[in-house]
């Protein structure tokens, strides 16, 4: 099934404009399409007439050109009938944003949709959904282009059961700089489902990190996609909804009352190194650390810092996460004492947190980085960064990135996130280094890429 | 695969819905993993014979179709010492709703732990492994996986644990029997994936492990209904 035409569609179709309702979903979708991205598109309802100075057409059967992508939005009842008629068409898929099926009853209406899609290979996304948000190419989101809040084009294919929490989700990636390559709200998701997505997100170039809101599978479904999950060379991170049941089932085994749906689902996640987020509070900085490195780690954490209290904070939280912080030889301390500015030499600490004190300079986090990231005992450094220092610039997060790209070691930062101290983040972030707000969400970070690997 | 027997087994206990823990062993002695020697015996004299054969102490549990959680009902003894003894349990078991029978087994000592499965709905057969015996609900030290097991999980599972000294041996103790553990946990799974359309759940618990044996001191099967 070619999904890629549903993405990245030439021509598209919107079925269900209204010639009298500006407000109308399909002519926000109309509109914005028509006028900001790049895929041709055509208005379609059944009494025809002109929209905007542009001929509407009564059926897809009658638009002049071979449409790759329909989009409907039309009453449930009509549409069965209108997949039909995209099918004699030879359009390539739909996206059936209208509500109206499963989720108020009609699983039979659903069912017949599904079936005449089947039929016809005819791949489609929905109902009941938002569908694909992907600029340059399309975006079928019903909310007017102005209410939208964009993260840059970057590396993160967002999948979800939820619109709303989709929508969320992508304000929170573009407040914290990160980007998003596609968003998708699948809906009920009765034809094209997780497991689909994740195929297509792993081929898709301009994706690095594949993130689902999944609130439950099908009978079985799951293992299906832990087991491709777990194949897939990009990272996937899961937020799953739903972890507490309602209503208590009799059990009458220990391991059915141990083993809930929940544990179960977590625990599968975590043997097919699936990264999962517990929270919104997890998923953004996951995203934003997995984007950034795809290749796990075994959590062995170096720290620089500019306060022995930032040190001392990250270290605990490293441990009690399941880090470690290992003790550097003593050869290696001696070895970067040497090459720190002399009045840090007798002041600063180079045990690991490696502590360079308020009197810090770019230099002295460039010298440390550089011989962390050479330095074997470590395989992942956190940067306490407090830009209130008055040693430090913000050319730091550009001059720390080039030692990341010589030497392959990941690297996390810690900055504090106001207003004020916002082009030092951005000198990390636009880089392609991770900043986190706190330093437990950087020690999250870590764990994040730790987690990526089978366990 | 499935034997003739194993399938028999099954089928006769479709009817109350779980495997009586005496044919629940019973099969999985026939799969290939470690069971204490027992007898089922309906008479005391039985009992008591078994009893001499394999020698005190030994532990004793009733058996009744009505009788899911034996603990529940006093229904568990063990370190029975002698005859007069295991006289008095036969005679206080007989009282129990359902009677039939009563289990006489070896007595088995070493780290006791829960080996189980469950047929999930989104990922169908997953099992778990942790801390056993009684408290098992309770202290839920354990780790789940999907199954069939490949060998490389187990000493992952282990570390999984809380209680993972307890097997690798700490304070004087030693380490029980890894290849042995390892043996029961994936001859487990892939009894597991053959009796994925029939079960619900399984409990063995606890499984005994020591230094020198695995084994499985008590089982139940939960059918799908």
């Amino acid at each position: 099934m070619n999904l890629e035409i549903l993405f990245k569609p030439k021509t598209m179709a919107v079925i269900g404009v209204s010639l009298t309702n500006e407000r109308h979903p399909a002519n926000v979708i109309y509109n914005k399409n028509n006028l900001r991205l790049q895929a041709k598109v055509f208005p379609v309802n059944d009494r025809g007439g002109i929209l905007q100075g542009e001929r509407v057409y009564s059926n897809i059967l009658e638009v002049p050109e071979k449409i790759d992508l329909a989009v409907i939005a039309t009453r449930a009842e009509s549409i069965p009938t209108l997949v039909t008629e995209c099918i004699q068409a030879r359009v390539g898929g739909a996206m059936v944003i209208s509500g109206g099926f499963a989720e108020t009853g009609r699983g039979d209406l659903q069912d017949r949709l599904v079936s005449i899609a089947k039929d016809a290979d005819f791949p489609f996304i929905g109902p009941n959904c938002l569908g694909i948000f992907a600029p340059p190419y399309i975006d079928t989101f019903f909310i007017p282009s102005e209410r939208i809040v964009r993260p840059e084009k970057g590396g993160v294919a967002l999948v979800s059961q939820s619109g709303g929490i989709l929508v969320d989700h992508m304000i929170k990636l573009a407040e914290e700089g990160v980007g998003l390559s596609t968003a998708v709200s699948i809906g009920n998701k009765a034809f094209i489902r997780e497991l689909e997505l994740l195929h297509y997100f792993a081929h898709d170039h301009e994706t690095k990190v594949i993130a689902f809101y999944i609130e439950g599978f099908r009978e079985k479904e799951g293992r299906e996609f832990v087991l491709d999950a777990g194949k897939c060379p990009k990272p996937v991170v899961v937020l799953k909804a739903g972890k507490t049941s309602s209503g208590v089932r009799a059990v009458t085994s220990h391991t059915a009352s141990i083993a809930g749906d929940y544990e179960v689902f977590s625990s599968v996640l975590a043997q097919y190194g699936v990264v999962e987020a517990k929270d919104e509070f997890e998923l953004i900085p996951f995203c934003e650390a997995l984007s950034c490195y795809q290749r796990p780690i075994e959590g062995r954490i170096g720290i620089i810092t500019g306060s022995g209290g930032h040190g001392a904070i990250a270290v605990d939280t490293c441990v009690s996460h399941g880090l470690s912080v290992p003790t550097l030889s003593e050869q290696g301390q001696n070895e970067m004492k040497d090459k720190v500015s002399p009045r840090l030499q007798s002041i600063a600490s180079f045990l690991n947190p490696i502590d360079l004190t308020g009197s810090a300079m770019d230099e002295d986090f460039v010298l440390a980085t550089r011989f962390l990231s050479k330095h074997r005992e470590v395989d992942c450094l956190l940067i306490l960064l407090l830009p209130y220092l008055p040693g430090i610039t913000t050319d730091l997060g550009a001059r720390l990135s080039q030692i990341y790209r010589q030497e392959n070691k990941p690297m996390i930062a810690y900055i504090p996130h106001v207003e004020k101290f916002r082009m030092f983040v951005e000198g990390f972030q636009l880089n392609e280094i991770p900043v986190a707000h706190s330093i437990e969400e950087a020690v999250h970070m870590a764990e994040a890429l730790r987690r990526n690997q089978p366990c | 695969m499935l034997t003739e027997e194993m399938k028999e087994i099954l089928a006769a206990s479709k009817e109350i819905g779980w495997v009586l823990e005496p044919w629940a062993k019973r099969l999985f002695l026939l799969a290939g993993m470690d069971i204490p020697r027992f007898r089922w015996a309906n008479q005391i004299d039985e009992a008591l014979r078994f009893g001499e054969e394999i020698g005190y102490p030994v532990v004793a549990k009733v058996v009744s179709p009505k009788v899911i959680h034996k603990s529940d009902r006093n229904g568990v003894e063990v370190g029975i010492e002698n005859e007069k003894k295991l006289s008095e349990i036969f005679e206080r078991f007989s009282q129990i709703e359902g009677f039939t029978g009563m289990l006489v087994e070896e007595m088995i000592s070493g780290v006791e732990l829960i080996i189980g499965a469950k047929i999930d709905f989104q990922f169908g057969p997953v099992i778990l492994f942790g801390l056993g015996g009684i408290w098992a609900e309770i202290y839920r030290d354990v780790t789940l996986r999907m199954s069939p097991l490949v060998e490389k999980d187990i000493p992952s599972m282990i570390r999984c644990l809380k209680a993972h000294q307890l097997l690798e041996g700490s304070r004087g103790t030693e380490p029980v029997h890894f290849e042995k553990l390892k043996k029961l946990l994936l001859t487990f799974s892939d009894l597991i994936m053959d009796l994925e359309s029939l079960i619900e759940s399984i409990d063995l618990n606890p499984v005994i492990c020591s230094s020198t044996r695995c084994v499985v001191a008590d089982a139940r099967i939960m059918l799908r209904k």
